[in-house]
């Protein structure tokens, strides 16, 4: 095992030379600039055999990275909060063509008010493109997701594009040690992409073309299909994952969740944070427990359940805000599981940071709910 | 854990002095974080750095409120942030000056010429390595041989010698004074 201090940022760079994608099309932008910086001085130093696309947008990041995973090569695209966003139209297409893109997103809010700073409401924003959403930790989860991403994505059951989400600044920009793993044991865990369906001159067909009434349900259920049957590709990806490089990942993460009373649910770089409350609740006997989703998109709703049914109360976390019926995460548990007593809060928006003493008062508040939906760490004297 | 606090202004290279600093406590066996937090993204505006540094895996992912340690870049910066703020009982403060300066009780407070030091030996005025070296000779929180080696490792050639040469000189100063 060889332990690097690096950045988030430059984990993913290292997986995506360690996946040996062909061709990488990215526009630049914070926080995640320094992606495209390292896999540029990568492919200039030859040590990615890629071609790398200097684009003059978002919109023509993802239409390259459509247009050479339907030529049947592996792609990698990143980008963060607009450049998302821009890339809004086409990431319907890229999942509708069935191309196993995979995609960093570096988590940053989306204007207006402008900002460059960390939640997660640009990726939340395109859950319903088709795409496989994972969120990751830390670091070490985000390299290890871009790897597992092209595993489970060029799957022939799946062929679903895949989007490892990462939170801006918090992750992108921090430095921790990361286990970087070796070539060989990579190639042994990802063999070069083996494309199903492709653009090939001796075989002439065209992609993506006008469909009538008559056809278009039957690909929109096909893609449905694909995300179920997504789920068992995954679970199969972790334990190969797992077996080969001894990190251990699930569609959800349970932390001392088995006898708590109090269960909170979050995603992301915030559950570190987490972890370290329930620990120091748990040393003055409190019951809390803390239940990481991580895989969101096909959404695990039977392993969400299975963790959470045993808690007389459930805080759900949510650093986005449908206008209207509260955070995304909330809703899509609330929706599945109304059986569970859970409450959902707004935190952490625009990079606004979350300390142990925000999370000790979303405890409290679930213990003692007074409304479905709260926004944690508001100014009151701004308001 | 230890927890220091970086000031700086963009460009001065407060963000590499706190990654430099988790880099060289790895090297000295320890567990370590560091992250940078920017105002808005431009030369000259302040900047802030966090470094953690524990003998246990790190988990938390908030900004450092009670830092053992603050290291100032730029003593201008004095009148517009509150370098001092939460700075713990029987805390370090070392600043990159060569003024007179009105200092809160209670704090011991560091002050050395890096802006000289940096123009003496790299010809620039950029100090964050001479901050480190200094950061290393007062705090004894990591070793003189792995900020050099790390120093070393992120500035190639003789950009890396000098840096490694200023660090070394700020850490024998402080370390006579």
């Amino acid at each position: 095992m060889v332990l690097k201090v690096i950045s988030a940022n430059e984990a993913v760079a290292e997986a995506v030379k360690l996946a040996k994608p062909n061709v990488i099309p990215v526009y630049p932008i914070t926080p995640q600039t320094t992606i495209s910086e390292h896999l540029a001085k990568f492919v200039a130093d030859g040590d990615i055999d890629a071609e790398y696309i200097k684009v003059e947008s978002e919109h023509s990041a993802i239409s390259a990275s459509v247009g050479a995973s339907s030529a049947g090569v592996r792609v990698f695209t990143a980008t963060s909060s607009q450049g998302l966003a821009l890339m809004h139209e086409i990431l319907f297409v890229a999942a509708g063509l069935r191309t196993p893109i995979v995609l960093a997103d570096a988590n940053r809010a989306l204007s207006a008010p402008l900002s460059i700073w960390n939640d997660q409401q640009d990726s939340i924003a395109q859950r319903d493109a088709g795409w496989l959403q994972v969120y990751v930790e830390n670091g070490q989860e985000a390299l290890d997701s871009i790897l597992l991403g092209y595993k489970v994505s060029e799957n022939s059951d799946v062929l679903l594009p895949s989007m490892v989400c990462l939170d801006g600044f918090i992750l992108t920009h921090t430095v921790d040690p990361v286990d970087v793993p070796s070539q060989g044991d990579v190639d042994k865990f990802l063999p070069p992409y083996k494309p199903v369906n492709f653009l090939d001159p001796e075989n002439p067909a065209s992609i993506g073309s006008f469909t009538d009434p008559e056809y278009y349900m039957e690909a929109r259920y096909a893609m449905q299909e694909a995300m179920e049957k997504s789920k068992k590709v995954i679970a199969e990806a972790n334990k190969e994952f797992a077996e080969l490089f001894g990190r251990e990942y699930g569609f959800v993460e349970k932390y001392k969740c088995e006898d708590a009373d109090t269960i909170l649910v979050a995603m992301g770089s915030i559950c570190s944070t987490i972890k370290e409350v329930v620990d120091d609740l748990r040393e003055t006997g409190e019951k809390v427990g803390l239940l990481r989703v991580r895989v969101f998109r096909p959404f695990p709703e039977e392993e969400i359940y299975d963790a959470l049914k045993g808690a007389s109360k459930v805080g759900v976390i949510d650093k986005n805000i449908s206008f209207g019926v509260g955070g995304v995460l909330y809703n899509n548990i609330k929706a599945k599981m109304c059986d569970i007593d859970s409450y959902g809060f707004i935190l952490g928006l625009g990079g606004r940071d979350i300390t142990p003493s925000t999370i000790k008062e979303v405890v409290e508040k679930t213990k003692n709910p007074t409304k479905d939906v709260q926004w944690i760490g508001l100014k009151e004297e701004e308001l | 854990m230890i927890e220091v606090r970086f000031h700086g202004r963009g460009g001065q290279g407060a963000v590499t002095a706190a990654e430099i600093l988790a880099k060289a406590a790895f090297e000295d066996g320890k567990h370590c974080q560091a992250f940078p937090f920017f105002g808005v993204e431009r030369r000259g505006a302040p900047v802030m750095a966090f470094t953690r540094i524990d003998n246990q895996p790190i988990r938390g992912r908030y900004q450092v409120y009670e830092p053992n340690y603050v290291v100032v870049l730029d003593d201008g910066l004095l009148e517009v942030v509150d370098v001092f703020s939460g700075i713990q009982d029987g805390g370090k403060i070392i600043i990159n000056t060569t003024n007179d300066l009105k200092i809160e009780e209670g704090v011991k407070v560091q002050k050395i010429d890096a802006t000289g030091i940096s123009l003496d030996v790299l010809g620039v005025p950029i100090v964050n390595t001479v901050m480190l070296g200094a950061f290393a000779g007062v705090t004894g929180e990591v070793s003189l041989e792995s900020l050099v080696k790390v120093i070393k490792e992120t500035f190639k050639g003789s950009v890396g010698e000098k840096n490694a040469k200023a660090a070394e000189i700020a850490y024998k100063k402080v370390k006579e004074e």
